[in-house]
């Protein structure tokens, strides 16, 4: 026990370098895939058929294929095709990417959920559609989506390890070299486990709070 | 008074059925019309294309004389003028009372915050809620919902406001009070049409009344005397369900 403590002190300083690239690449992907999510959901539900098609198409692919597979056709795939993205931002391209069509599919439901009669009060004043969307939708389906868009943001946070897969050198792949150079695999996995474990909780905390600070009488999603 | 609204030959269909076979008629300024008639006569239909929430197959809506049936018009532009109030109240749920009041001058007419305030708190004052401006709709009883879904019509200073069965989602000891802020409505002059089943409130403050059967206007006139003494068996088998009508 001593004598982990001991080690884990020495890779401390790499393993926290690693974090931070956990972190940097997480905040990138989940930013992405709230934005591009809340797009693809808003696209799915009141877009013309034609898009609403496209958009369909677009998640249905995304959500049937592994998240590596994608990862690596973005940087090996495209890199053979002779556009070499550096490694993290591949990554972030490629995670922010895959999490967007989960994220959408949660926006999708949160919007659906919203009672149409909202909608139509807000087109009774003489709103337009997209800033009925703007003002009375998007501020509903955004309160509504945390629960389950925490799910995803714990979950892609967790995810950014598969970065290690394409050379970035995150918590993980820190991890890995760390235990490589000292041959103490076990150790250094095991101080991973606790920071993403400590990295996690925290990122669930800060949802929780964020519910709670935006919490509106009536207005849940109903079970 | 001017006429602030004049419908000429409205019609509606719905798949195959006609909803709507051809209403005419005529509002002046400050007047209050009464639409009763059965469910699924067409009234609230006709309420619902007359702002084109549910766009109207063919006809005339005159509103201070320009016709606002045709594709030229822009919508947005007339819906404002025209309030709606529903049902079901249809608040926004994420907002609290002043929020929703303020929403109109705010997100439709585009005023400053300190303005759309100022509309807000003396359109809620007028319908008596000024305690309640920090509570969510939830938090509120159905008949306080409603009276603050009037004060969020009133609060785009529409030229008239249509009510769609203001009071049929509340509890009869509610629906007092809403029918309480709309006769004072009346009483200063707001121009409305009022489709409702509460012919006590049809009969007393409505200058006008219209009742429709099968999507077409069966007979109208002045609420007493189309409920003293209705025109045609129609009419009288309808109201005639209202006990206690004098």
């Amino acid at each position: 026990m001593i004598s982990f403590f001991h080690y884990a002190m020495e890779i401390l300083p790499d393993m926290l370098s690693g974090a931070w690239i956990t972190i940097q690449l997480s905040v990138v992907c989940i930013t992405v895939g709230i934005i591009f999510g809340m797009m693809l959901g808003v696209a799915r539900v009141y877009s013309s058929k034609y898009i609403y098609w496209i958009v369909t198409g677009y998640v249905e692919f995304l959500r049937g294929t592994p998240c590596l597979l994608q990862l690596f056709f973005i940087y090996y795939g495209l890199g053979d095709m002779g556009l070499l993205l550096k490694p993290v931002l591949a990554a972030g391209i490629a995670l922010g990417i895959n999490t967007s069509v989960y994220q959408a599919e949660y926006f999708r439901g949160a919007i659906q959920s919203i009672k149409p009669g909202q909608m139509t009060a807000a087109r009774a004043m003489g709103l337009s559609k997209w800033k009925a969307i703007r003002y009375v939708i998007l501020p509903q389906a955004l309160r509504l989506v945390i629960p389950s868009s925490s799910n995803e943001i714990i979950y892609m946070f967790k995810y950014t390890s598969v970065a290690f897969a394409v050379g970035v050198p995150e918590l993980l792949a820190q991890a890995d070299i760390t235990g490589a150079m000292n041959f103490r695999y076990f150790e250094s996995y095991l101080l991973a486990a606790i920071i993403y474990t400590i990295m996690v909780f925290t990122v669930a905390k800060i949802m929780s709070i964020i519910e709670k600070k935006v919490y509106v009488p009536g207005l849940q999603l109903m079970q | 008074m001017s006429t602030i609204l004049e419908v000429k030959d409205l019609t509606k269909k719905f798949a195959d059925t006609e909803v709507l076979k051809g209403i005419s008629f005529e509002l002046k300024k400050g007047e209050t019309l009464a639409v009763i008639g059965s469910s699924g006569s067409g009234k609230s239909t006709m309420l619902r294309c007359l702002n084109q929430l549910s766009p109207p197959d063919s006809g005339e809506i005159l509103l201070e004389g320009v016709n606002i049936n045709t594709p030229e018009i822009d919508l947005n532009t007339v819906r404002a003028d025209m309030g709606f109030v529903f049902q079901d109240f249809n608040l926004f749920i994420h907002l609290s009372v002043l929020e929703n009041v303020m929403f109109g001058p705010l997100r439709v007419r585009g005023l400053p915050k300190k303005e759309a305030r100022e509309i807000a708190m003396a359109e809620i004052e007028r319908v008596g809620m000024i305690d309640k401006i920090d509570f969510y709709p939830a938090q509120l009883s159905g008949g306080q919902q409603q009276r603050i879904s009037i004060a969020r019509a009133l609060a785009l200073r529409p030229k008239l406001i249509l009510f769609d069965e203001p009071t049929s989602a509340l509890d009869p000891e509610l629906t007092g009070e809403v029918l309480g802020v709309m006769t004072a409505l009346a009483n200063d002059g707001m121009t409305a049409i009022v489709v409702t089943h509460e012919m006590g409130f049809a009969q007393s403050v409505a200058d006008k009344a219209i009742f429709i059967d099968q999507g077409i206007i069966v007979e109208q006139g002045v609420p007493e005397q189309m409920f003293a003494a209705p025109r045609h068996e129609r009419t009288r088998h309808f109201l005639s369900n209202f006990v206690g009508l004098e």
